[in-house]
């Protein structure tokens, strides 16, 4: 703050407006520590997709011992070292495997990954702004987030081993250093990079806010604002308040574990003794972690949301069917996330009134989700759907929603939890309709943008052959999950051979391992097309989609301050396709009516 | 920091609001979310039993008058920047930072006090109700110390001559951030009292 000297004489900001677009900037200010929000957001991109293969790579070790519990893995030793015992993997080192992969995924992938590229690189480019309201807190943000990364790497290999929790780190068992070893040191390096993780998060967030609010381009109204935009507006939104929740829930568990505090232990016996802990509540944290855990899950799926139907629309060439009712459900599922966390706790022994009240809020969530479903096949309905690989990717995004969220209804009832709590139905469901999704939504939004982020075309062979693989072996691994989830098999078992009830799913099981390493293997297309693609892909011209936002009027490789002249003026809502008497099926923003004389409805000619 | 500056030379500032004073009241909210964790989970723990009640200490009374003066000083000292009054000025700042110290002070006075009643934040005679005293007081103590950066940092830029009625962004922030802490305080200090 202490470099912040902003006057308000307006002359002067044009001559340091000049100044800076002469600077020439060395490679640490240009590629390293720079303050442009592409940069930033590519920053964010290859750090995701980074953490996107670890947390892969760990699920394809966990899953091989869930597919083939009889087999020694000892071709696995050179990599894992100490944890492969006699070719058997460790079992706590299952347990920090599960731990990592949904940390991973949920917080480095999905969380920083997807908003800290698409929220950064989107939002000035989309509403005409030269960059973020702060550059400087959005570089923090990245590096804070860089060395929440680092820690959480390092807790990989330390020789206790990562945390081992799980995911949502319950009480007692992460309290308590003695319980397992991945409560040891990789829990407390867990708790300081997701510490850093929550600064970095909050940093992004209010600066993601206070653009959309503040930066919008002249005629860039809340309700002209492509969808994409209302997204991460409603995430960062989401952000702001549920983070710092976590953040209070982390710092009384880092009390707990190192200066002897009991908030939530109380009368617990290790190896026969007493510990001194007296008088906490375990249930209290997981009140803390839901409330943020459940709005995340929608600081994970609202930007795709976004971006799905941004693709969607140009894509099928005709306007996003409600545009109004899009960004009405999208305002209603933010502000029931807040009021529905208790669902994660219906076994936790709450009075059974109150998880019907959790019950009948959490399943009003159907219908804004339903909303948004029937608005993306409206759609699609009856377009002139153009296939690109961001289109199938979208498509299918709408395919494993609709199919994850089904079974939402199921789990949402606090009777049919009792039965499904905390088995592999439950891991369906979420993999689905949030990880899975979220994924294609990812996918769809780095295959939609890439010729704004390097200028080049991804290539749609490859793109086809990753897309399709990707898509079934997502439905192979997941429906499967459906039935043993039924039968009762339940999540984080690292041996389930010894149970009669389970074995009969012994092959079905390895289908799903055999499924999810062809899923995996699928993924090096990407990254060989996406790598390949930033050197040696087919040039991008300005507007390869005929895209209606305001991004695709910049150059093709845009400079700092994004367009070169004066920031274009917004006349219209970005999504005029295919409209009747228009000379082309699209018309972008910046076209003002008065140019489209013989497509103006009746009541855009007064605005000619 | 150049950015604020240049996007801002664009005239396209839709919101009314200057941009990094939207920045703040949005940190503002974070900080009250979190608060509002710390006093829900203290409300949800003490209805459930075995919670140790105490007396707050009585200085806390006084440190509430100090941080209410501190906030008065810290007004004070935003209009004689916008009267272009330097010299009060600074020595409104001045009262105010030392208003803000003697403030800390008296908090570490007020956990002397606790540890003397035998109200511990961890170990073996530890209660939760104790310990949610200690995190309360402390983290609020820690963004108090935040604050006292701030006013140390416009102190700095006010003996620079960089604070006066066309500069006046920097003091705005600062007492707009230094009255929310004197606010949070007081709502602290009355949920203590009310829920004791």
């Amino acid at each position: 703050m202490s470099s912040t000297d902003i006057s308000l004489n307006k002359d002067v900001h044009h001559a340091h407006d000049e100044h800076d677009h002469h600077h020439d900037q060395n490679f640490f200010e240009k590629y390293i520590f720079s303050q442009d929000h592409k940069v930033i957001a590519k920053q964010f991109l290859f750090a995701g997709i980074f953490w996107g293969f670890v947390g892969g790579f760990l699920s394809i070790i966990f899953r091989l011992q869930l597919g083939w519990p009889e087999a020694t893995f000892t071709f696995l030793e050179p990599i894992l070292g100490n944890w492969i015992v006699n070719g058997k993997l460790d079992p706590e080192f299952y347990l920090a495997l599960v731990t990592m992969h949904g940390t991973i995924m949920v917080f480095f992938v999905l969380t920083a990954g997807l908003s800290g590229t698409f929220s950064n690189f989107l939002i000035p480019l989309q509403i005409g702004a030269r960059d973020m309201a702060s550059g400087f807190m959005n570089m923090l943000s990245f590096w804070i987030f860089f060395l929440a990364s680092v820690i959480m790497f390092i807790s990989l290999f330390i020789e206790t081993g990562p945390a081992g929790g799980g995911w949502t780190v319950y009480p007692p068992l992460s309290a308590l250093p003695q319980a397992i070893s991945g409560s040891a040191m990789g829990m407390t390096l867990w708790l300081v990079s997701m510490a850093l993780f929550i600064v970095s998060q909050l940093l992004g967030g209010v600066n993601y806010i206070t653009t959309v609010i503040n930066l919008r381009t002249k005629g860039m109204s809340m309700t002209k604002l492509p969808l994409t935009i209302w997204a991460f507006f409603l995430t960062a939104i989401l952000g702001l308040l549920s983070f710092p929740v976590l953040f209070s829930a982390a710092l009384l568990l880092i009390f707990d574990r190192s200066f002897g505090t009991s908030f939530y232990l109380s009368d617990i016996y290790i190896a026969g003794e007493a510990l001194a802990h007296t008088g906490g509540s375990a249930i209290l944290f997981q009140h803390l972690f839901w409330f943020l855990g459940h709005p995340e899950v929608y600081i994970v799926i609202l930007p795709t949301f976004g971006i799905v139907s941004e693709v969607i629309a140009t894509n099928s060439r005709k306007p996003i069917f409600g545009y109004r009712a899009m960004i009405g459900s999208m305002l209603g599922i933010s502000l029931l996330s807040f009021v529905v966390w208790a669902h994660h706790m219906f076994v936790t022994g709450m009075n059974p009134f109150l998880g019907s009240v959790f019950m009948f809020l959490t399943l009003i969530i159907a219908v804004p989700s339903a909303v948004k479903v029937f608005n993306w096949l409206a759609t699609l309905w009856r377009g002139n759907i153009r296939f690109t690989t961001a289109m199938m990717f979208a498509i299918a995004f709408v395919s494993l929603f609709i199919s994850g969220g089904l079974t939402g209804i199921i789990l949402g009832n606090s009777a049919l939890d009792i039965q499904l709590h905390d088995t592999y139905f439950v891991i369906a469901h979420f993999h689905l309709v949030m990880g899975a999704a979220a994924f294609f939504g990812m996918f769809c939004g780095i295959y939609h943008w890439f010729p704004k982020m390097f200028g080049r075309m991804m290539d749609e062979k490859l793109g086809f052959v990753h897309f399709w693989l990707t898509f079934l072996s997502a439905y192979l691994v997941f429906m499967p999950m459906h039935y043993i989830g039924i039968a009762g098999f339940p999540r984080r078992y690292y041996s389930w051979t010894g149970f009669d009830a389970f074995n009969t799913f012994t092959d079905l099981n390895s289908f799903i391992s055999i499924a999810a390493i062809m899923g995996f293997a699928a993924q090096l297309i990407f990254l060989f097309n996406f790598i390949y693609s930033i050197f040696k892909g087919r040039r991008a011209t300005a507007n390869p989609w005929h895209s209606n936002t305001l991004e695709w009027t910049t150059p093709v490789n845009p400079g700092h301050g994004n367009w070169p002249g004066e920031i274009p003026t917004v006349y219209r809502w970005p999504y005029d396709y295919s409209k009747p008497g228009a000379a082309e099926d699209y018309i972008p923003q910046n076209v003002p009516f008065s140019q489209t004389q013989s497509s103006n409805l009746p009541y855009e000619r007064d605005l000619e | 920091m150049d950015m604020v500056a240049k996007s801002l030379g664009e005239e396209n500032n839709t919101g009314g609001v200057h941009p990094l004073k939207f920045t703040l009241w949005l940190l503002i909210i974070s900080i009250i979310m979190m608060f509002a964790a710390f006093t829900s989970a203290y409300l949800v723990r003490r209805a459930e039993g075995n919670w140790l009640e105490y007396d707050l200490p009585n200085i806390m009374l006084i440190n509430t008058v100090i941080i209410a003066l501190s906030s008065v000083t810290m007004q004070l000292a935003h209009n004689a920047a916008a009267q272009d009054n330097i010299a009060k000025l600074r020595l409104m700042l001045y009262l105010t930072f030392g208003l803000g110290i003697a403030f800390l002070f008296g908090q570490w006075n007020g956990w002397a006090e606790l540890v003397n009643n035998n109200v511990f934040f961890g170990g073996e005679s530890s209660n939760p109700s104790g310990s949610f005293m200690y995190v309360l007081t402390g983290v609020h103590g820690f963004h108090l110390i935040t604050g006292l950066i701030y006013v140390a940092v416009v102190i700095v830029s006010s003996l620079r001559y960089k604070v006066h009625s066309k500069s006046m962004l920097r003091i705005q922030l600062c007492t707009i951030y230094w009255h929310f802490l004197g606010g949070l305080w007081l709502y602290l200090y009355l949920f203590l009292r009310l829920n004791h």
